[in-house]
């Protein structure tokens, strides 16, 4: 069976299951495009996250200089809302479709499978983070040592309660990723506004304990630490940390619902509200800690700690549905990638899949506990798939290479791909491993480097396929 | 019933935040602070359904 073949037999499967259907396999059609604000509050709610909790704090540990979460995180996510509103919402508006569905025209069935594998793991770890921070909510609820919490340095589950913690909270993630997009956008809209009220809270709290309202003098690393991140890595850590979502296209799944390219902006509510003044609150939390307990900062103090003491029940409740929000899409774009692997399973088999592997990695701290690292890598690997749909989308008529490749040769592996995919992402590990390059300098120059050999091995394949047709 | 939630939802953003930066200005107590905010909560999840609809 070939490729078109193959995707006509799933068309026939996802007309006849329409009203379970997200269009995961079709354009979206016009009565389906939603308004703006269903982008503002789910980026919102899926930016102001769990995770936000732990950045913060994780700046603080590397001895961020004030100047550098000021003026670093403002210039970064600008560049970040640029991306998804010039690039991701441009190509989501023209095409319509998933990333996955989108990836198999251009480099067939089986690539995208690899492809799929890859990204519906790495968005399971990413998730399996997220229930990590929110686990932690549930210590702060049993007696002091009921639950053990992980540090800065924990790898490995701290005890059964730990294990039994993540376990509840991903579940419920789960069935609630299972509901599909209209559900994750409400709960995401719904929380925002409020998520973000207790982000400020927290500051504010903060600022009355350490009783101080210079915020400058405080984000300010002591005499003598280690900076272990630059202002030049700060602003790529938040350009980058989206790196899949953006210039990596994992969002055409959600952007190919918008109506105009221009809700490409509600990424600013995420990026500002969220990358911005939250992970600026969440650094503070952990500047308490240490300034009036003694906290060692390398090591850290968990969230729902932290929270609690600042305020109260509602910060844990926060740091839950945080986590939610941002887990909840996050499960729902690795169901589907587990959907383009396989698409003879339903969505709801491919996101219990999902959620699975999300509760196994949330049990484990280490990817939690390593996020700025693991989120750089993380674009590392993907980003440069979506290099390869821009130079489809924008430049393949100008540059005589073919649009759709894979799709137009009935083709289910287009070698040119997994060359300029694998190559610059193999340099880039290399780099990273070897000469300890900061993660979050790697997705740029791998995207571009796989977008010029994508365009150059294309160029070449179809002149030696116009060479033997003559 | 849109225009009450509307009330209560920013009722519960303002339970949600001023009562914060009133313990940062050493105006109330922190047990107050964390009383407040959690009826806030409450509330917010209460109204926001009937208040913020989805397009």
């Amino acid at each position: 069976m070939n490729a078109t073949a193959a995707l006509d037999a799933t068309d026939t499967d996802t007309s006849t299951s329409r009203a379970a259907s997200e269009f995961e396999r079709e354009r979206v059609p016009e009565s389906e495009l939603k308004g703006p604000s269903a982008f503002w509050g789910m980026y919102a709610g899926e930016h102001t996250a769990g995770t936000e909790f732990m950045i913060g704090p994780l700046f603080v540990a590397w001895g961020a200089s004030a100047a550098g979460l000021v003026f670093g995180l403002f210039l970064g996510n600008l560049l970040a809302v640029l991306t998804w509103r010039y690039l991701t919402a441009v190509i989501a508006c023209d095409e319509r479709l998933t990333l996955y569905y989108k990836m198999e025209k251009i480099a067939g069935r089986n690539l995208v499978a690899i492809y799929n594998l890859a990204n519906g793991l790495l968005f399971c770890f990413l998730a399996g983070s997220m229930i990590t921070v929110s686990a932690t909510a549930v210590g702060p609820l049993f007696p002091a040592g009921a639950i053990e919490m992980p540090t800065f340095d924990s790898t490995m589950p701290t005890g059964p309660a730990w294990i039994v913690s993540c376990i509840v909270i991903g579940a419920a993630m789960t069935l609630v990723a299972l509901k599909g997009y209209g559900v994750i956008a409400q709960m995401g809209h719904y929380a925002a506004p409020w998520m973000f009220f207790v982000f400020l809270a927290c500051a504010c709290v903060t600022l009355g304990k350490l009783d101080t309202l210079d915020v400058w003098q405080l984000l300010t690393p002591p005499p003598g630490t280690e900076q272990k991140i630059s202002f030049l890595g700060i602003v790529f850590f938040s350009w980058f940390c989206n790196a899949a979502m953006h210039i990596g296209m994992a969002d055409l799944s959600v952007l190919r619902f918008a109506r105009k390219p221009t809700a490409g902006w509600a990424s600013a509510s995420g990026m500002f509200l969220g990358h911005y003044v939250a992970w600026i609150c969440a650094a503070l939390l952990l500047v308490y800690w240490v300034r009036a307990h003694g906290v060692d900062p390398t090591k850290g103090k968990d969230p729902g700690t932290m929270v609690d003491d600042a305020v109260g029940w509602a910060g844990l409740i926060c740091v839950i549905i945080a986590g939610w929000t941002t887990a909840n899409p996050t499960i729902y774009r690795a169901g589907l990638a587990f959907q383009g692997m396989l698409p003879g399973i339903s969505r709801t088999t491919a996101t219990l899949m999902a959620g699975a592997l999300c509760i196994a990695a949330g049990i484990f701290p280490a990817f939690a506990m390593n996020l700025l690292s693991f989120v750089g890598l993380y674009g590392t690997v993907l980003a440069p798939v979506g290099a390869i749909i821009v130079v489809d989308h924008f430049l393949a008529e100008r540059l005589g290479i073919p649009r759709d490749p894979a799709e137009h040769a009935g083709s289910t592996f287009n070698v040119n791909v997994l060359l300029a995919w694998l190559i610059p992402v193999a340099v880039a590990l290399y780099c990273y491993q070897v000469h300890h390059v900061f993660a979050s300098y790697l997705p740029l120059p791998c995207a571009l480097a796989c977008g010029f050999l994508y365009y150059l091995l294309s160029k070449w394949s179809s002149g030696r396929a116009t060479a033997a047709r003559t | 019933m849109r225009t009450i939630a509307t009330c209560l939802g920013l009722a519960a953003l303002a339970g949600t935040i001023v009562p914060a930066v009133l313990f940062m200005l050493h105006a109330v107590p922190l047990d107050t602070v964390k009383s407040i905010m959690l009826l806030s909560t409450i509330v917010w999840f209460a109204a926001a359904p009937f208040w913020m609809k989805v397009a």
